[in-house]
């Protein structure tokens, strides 16, 4: 045999074409607004224009004298099913529909089944509803006061505040502020922001009413979880329930909240017997779906008079709207948020969280990163260049000086964190060779000089995804696993089937790549099915980075246990013992005989027709993996921005991106998936802010003014990678879809601020607004 | 015309007994379709709901993200904000009719092979700006590109190997038109 061993077709490491676009490209992807049922009818909601409000009457009289709507759901017809109020993922509960106060703007009142979109639409519009309005509560820290109205009457506690967490030494963290010699702080405001997908969220609810079997096609990024919470809630029996995702037109967290319309459309399909399909439109997506972020930071860092840090506080209030219904682990209410030691060794760290309820939809949820990740990054990759500018460093200087040396890993932070491997300078270096960082600060000098306005921004942010190990990560009590069952046929191709559900991830490629390495069949032979829960096996979904994390490794690990029984049947093939053979070069070879070998499809074919006394027929593999450890992918980000002076508007010129994300499976889609990731930090910190005014209306409803990047003010991003493998996962990969939208907040900010070093400025919230620059810059705000 | 039209009868899924209903003639995909339907449907809610035509999608309700974007008589158009009935008489191309005799389009080809879509729920309006543009100037700078799908939002990819497909397309458009004897 030559050394040289082709690779596999489309196996690790190829960037490979998508399988999932063949439909895409010729507008056939199925979408559930694409789902038709015979029979089925449309649901429309009424919305409360109040964010806070006791209903005195709903009158439906002239809703139902519109042609085609069939009938009005209110609370009251749902609080006699019990089913007025549902709980949330994080054991608070939410209304489906008011039985006598609405919370916020834009919530669900009544609901209107009709045998059409349009006629779904009149009736919504004609529903009357009259309401006495309440003490609008829009400012979390006001919410906190002791004498706040209360939103929540319904529950035992009569204040708004939720719950408080805290986690790190405390004492020591303040002993070591006491005796470090430098101290900065800062208090940061992260805002609301909404994912915005371009599909919307609904579904097509059917309840049979012979078989008892109820379908729900549902944009849902977790459609495992939510057929349980149906049972748990509903009390249908699990096995009657099928949950479909079909095509979701981008998720980001969004998608995986239980919204009231799903809610409604399954009560109305089981009310009338009829399919009966939700779709909403975006304003109510932006004013009523779940948002994120919403985070009051204060922190402090504490260092050594020559930049070594020491020690970090923060104290945040959690702005959550009515209710906490937010998607984290059960034991994490402020989800990872303490990841926010980052890239750097602190050797003492308290963080502290207080949440409170708003006059506002349910926030806390994600957006392309859960878990509060970003939240934690944008406040490190803030502070240490706070910290640089207080002692006067290169904010590149000051990150290598501080950074956890690659020989620490495995490194445990101050709170309690396993990072399981990095190289922070490689990362970091190679982003400012790319960029010529020294040639860029030369360039900045002699642009002060002349008074134009450069700035140069640096990221360094660790994240943690891939939830998650079973003794700490859980939803709901249900453990946060992911699976893959492969099924080989006699033909040698392959089914496979996942626990996740892609929402433009590119699953179908990605996970028949990993197949192809471990299977030794081509890419092309592997069908990788998701979203059904009637074939799929069990699994929590796809969101916070888990898919490659969990599922791909149960693809791995599903991959080992066929290979394993595959050995028998080869060996009885070979007429030698199963020690005598190896699985090498994607054969099963006769150890020291490599040239007497069977392939996998010559097994595959035999596992069928002659598998050999004493081993069971067929070929085929179910793993639930349940990670070790999480995984912690990093990389260094550079920006440069220009600012015009006149009108306060910020260029992004150029933006390096380095990451690690460990093993890559396919370049060509990491890249994809750290293009929009890039593009969805760029957001939020230059354009996109959901604002409410005292009386609780939103701001930002519409597409007219949320504003969504084009590709206009879009920058052309520039990637690299780093190559640091998870010790800990089968195939080394970390997970990649929100790293970037994680790690380019803080670079942008910080570029801007690098910028506006002449007026001595420390800090800007994002969104960062021209006007807010050109203030500054006018000094309007002295 | 009528003659050979092919009569398509409302769904229910649009119709609101007491509304003015009108008729619609009008060629989609090169296919002449008549049918009568309610003075307000919109033409993406005639494509997606009357015709089954599903591939063009309704992202927003402002006319902001272009999901919906179809040809109106080979310009570009957003089909949130036509109403059917204007499209009375004239030539509507939708997603489905860029693929002709089982052959992909330029544009199409080159939106999978630079990985020009993810969750592929802009794509068939991205694809239909593109097409348009590419019509008008098939070798488009990249500030060009950018500027002509400001109207079409995406998501999911950061829009840059949505510019890289588009000027892919260009290219590949350009032999076939500078062929000898080739007739525009």
């Amino acid at each position: 045999m030559s050394a040289e061993v082709p690779r596999i077709k489309g196996g690790i490491g190829q960037s490979i074409l998508r399988k999932e676009d063949a439909r895409f490209i010729r507008g056939k992807g199925n979408f559930v607004d694409d789902i038709k049922l015979p029979g089925m009818l449309y649901l429309d909601i009424t919305r409360s224009p109040y964010a806070h409000a006791k209903i005195t009457a709903i009158r439906t009289d002239k809703a139902l004298k519109v042609p085609g709507v069939l009938a009005v759901i209110t609370g009251k017809d749902l609080e006699a099913a019990g089913l007025a109020w549902m709980p949330t993922l994080m054991s608070d509960k939410q209304m489906v529909l008011p039985t006598d106060t609405v919370m916020y703007q834009a919530q669900e009142v009544a609901a209107v089944v009709a045998d059409s979109r349009y006629a779904a639409a009149d009736g919504a519009a004609a529903v009357e509803v009259d309401y006495e309005p309440l003490p609008v509560v829009i400012d979390p820290f006001k919410a906190l006061e002791p004498n706040a109205p209360v939103i929540r009457t319904d529950r035992k506690e009569k204040s708004n505040h939720i719950w408080h967490w805290e986690t790190g030494d405390k004492a020591g963290t303040d002993a070591l502020f006491q005796s470090s010699a430098v101290q900065v702080a800062q208090d940061l405001y992260i805002p609301r922001i909404h994912v915005s997908s371009m599909e919307t969220c609904g579904c097509v609810a059917h309840m049979d009413s012979v078989s008892g079997r109820f379908t729900i096609y549902m944009t849902t990024q977790a459609p495992h979880a939510i057929r349980t919470v149906y049972a748990l809630v509903t009390g249908l029996p699990e096995q009657n329930i099928r949950v479909i995702s079909p095509d979701i037109g981008g998720g980001f967290g969004g998608k995986v909240p239980v919204y009231p319309g799903y809610v409604l459309a399954s009560v109305a399909s089981i009310k009338t017997g009829h399919p009966v399909k939700w779709i909403e439109d975006r304003s109510e997506n932006l004013q009523a779906d779940s948002f994120a972020r919403d985070y009051h930071i204060h922190a402090e860092v504490a260092s050594t008079q020559d930049g070594k840090v020491t020690a970090l506080k923060v104290k945040t209030v959690a702005d959550h709207g009515y209710t906490d219904a937010a998607a984290n682990p059960s034991k994490f209410p402020a989800g990872l948020f303490h990841i926010i030691t980052g890239s750097y060794p602190f050797a003492k760290a308290f963080v502290e969280v207080d949440a409170a309820y708003t006059n506002k939809p349910p926030g806390g949820i994600a957006y392309r990163c859960s878990f509060r990740v970003t939240e934690a990054v944008y406040t490190i990759e803030r502070m240490m260049d706070i910290l640089a500018q207080r002692l006067k460093m290169d904010p590149a200087e000051l990150r290598l000086k501080n950074f956890i040396a690659p020989e620490a890993f495995p490194y445990k932070s101050a709170l309690g964190w396993t990072y399981d491997s990095g190289n922070y300078a490689g990362a970091l270096r190679k982003a400012m060779e790319i960029i010529d960082y020294p040639g860029l600060r030369r360039e900045q000098a002699e642009k002060r000089q002349r008074g134009e306005l450069m700035g140069i921004g640096i990221s360094s942010f660790t994240e943690i995804v891939g939830a998650g190990p079973s003794e700490t990560f859980d939803i709901l009590g249900i453990k946060m696993f992911d699976s893959a069952e492969v099924r080989i046929h006699p033909t040698g191709k392959v089914l496979a089937r996942f626990g996740t559900k892609s929402q433009g991830q590119g699953h179908e490629t990605t996970y028949a790549q990993i197949l192809a390495e471990e299977l030794g069949i081509p890419a092309d032979d592997i069908r990788v099915e998701e979203g059904d829960t009637d074939t799929a096996p069990y699994g929590l979904g796809t969101y916070a980075s888990r898919s490659t994390p969990t599922a791909g490794a149960a693809a791995s690990m599903a991959a080992r246990k066929i290979r394993e029984k595959a050995t028998k049947i080869a060996a009885h093939l070979l007429e030698v013992s199963p020690n005598d053979i190896e699985w090498k070069d994607y054969a099963f070879r006769v150890k020291g005989v490599p040239s007497k070998s069977k392939t996998m499809q010559e097994v595959a074919f035999a596992a069928y027709t002659n598998h050999g006394k004493g081993t069971e027929a067929g070929l085929e593999a179910t793993d639930y993996y349940d990670p070790p450890n999480m995984t912690y992918p990093f990389g260094s980000y550079i920006c440069v921005v220009d600012i015009d002076k006149d009108t306060g508007q910020v260029k992004v010129r150029r933006f390096v991106a380095v990451d690690d994300c460990g093993t890559i499976i396919n370049p060509m889609i990491v890249d994809g998936q750290i293009h929009g990731g890039l593009t969805m930090g760029f957001a939020p910190a230059l354009l996109e802010e959901i604002q409410y005014d005292e009386d609780g209306n939103i701001h930002g409803g519409s597409f007219m003014d949320y504003l969504v990047p084009t590709a206009v003010e879009t920058p052309k991003w520039e990637t690299a990678k780093t190559v640091t493998p998870s010790p800990h996962h089968p195939i080394g990969a970390k997970g990649v879809g929100e790293s970037a939208t994680v790690g380019a907040p803080p670079a942008i900010v910080n570029a801007i601020v690098d910028a506006l070093q002449p007026y001595g400025v420390e800090h800007i919230d994002i969104p960062v607004h021209p006007w807010k620059v050109w203030r500054i810059i006018h000094g309007a705000d002295a | 015309m009528a003659a050979s039209a092919r009569p398509v009868t409302p769904a229910a899924s649009l119709t609101s007994a007491g509304g003015t209903m009108v008729r619609v003639q009008v060629r989609v995909n090169g296919q002449p379709v008549t049918a009568e339907v309610e003075a307000r449907t919109l033409l993406v809610h005639f494509l997606r709901e009357i015709l089954g035509l599903t591939g063009t999608h309704i992202g927003c309700d402002t006319t902001n993200c272009g999901a919906c974007t179809v040809h109106l008589d080979g310009k570009p158009v957003k089909s949130c904000t036509v109403l059917a009935v204007q499209t009375n008489g004239r030539e509507v191309r939708t997603v489905e009719g860029l693929e002709v005799g089982g052959k992909l389009s330029a544009v199409q080809e080159s939106f999978y092979e630079a990985h020009g879509l993810q969750c592929g729920f802009c794509t068939p309006g991205m694809m239909m700006t593109a097409t348009a543009l590419l019509a008008k100037n098939p070798n488009p700078t990249e500030a060009e590109v950018r500027d002509a799908i400001r109207g079409n939002l995406c998501r999911c990819t950061g829009y840059v190997n949505i510019v890289k497909a588009i000027q892919l397309a260009g290219q590949k458009m350009q032999p076939a038109a500078a062929a000898p004897g080739g007739k525009t």
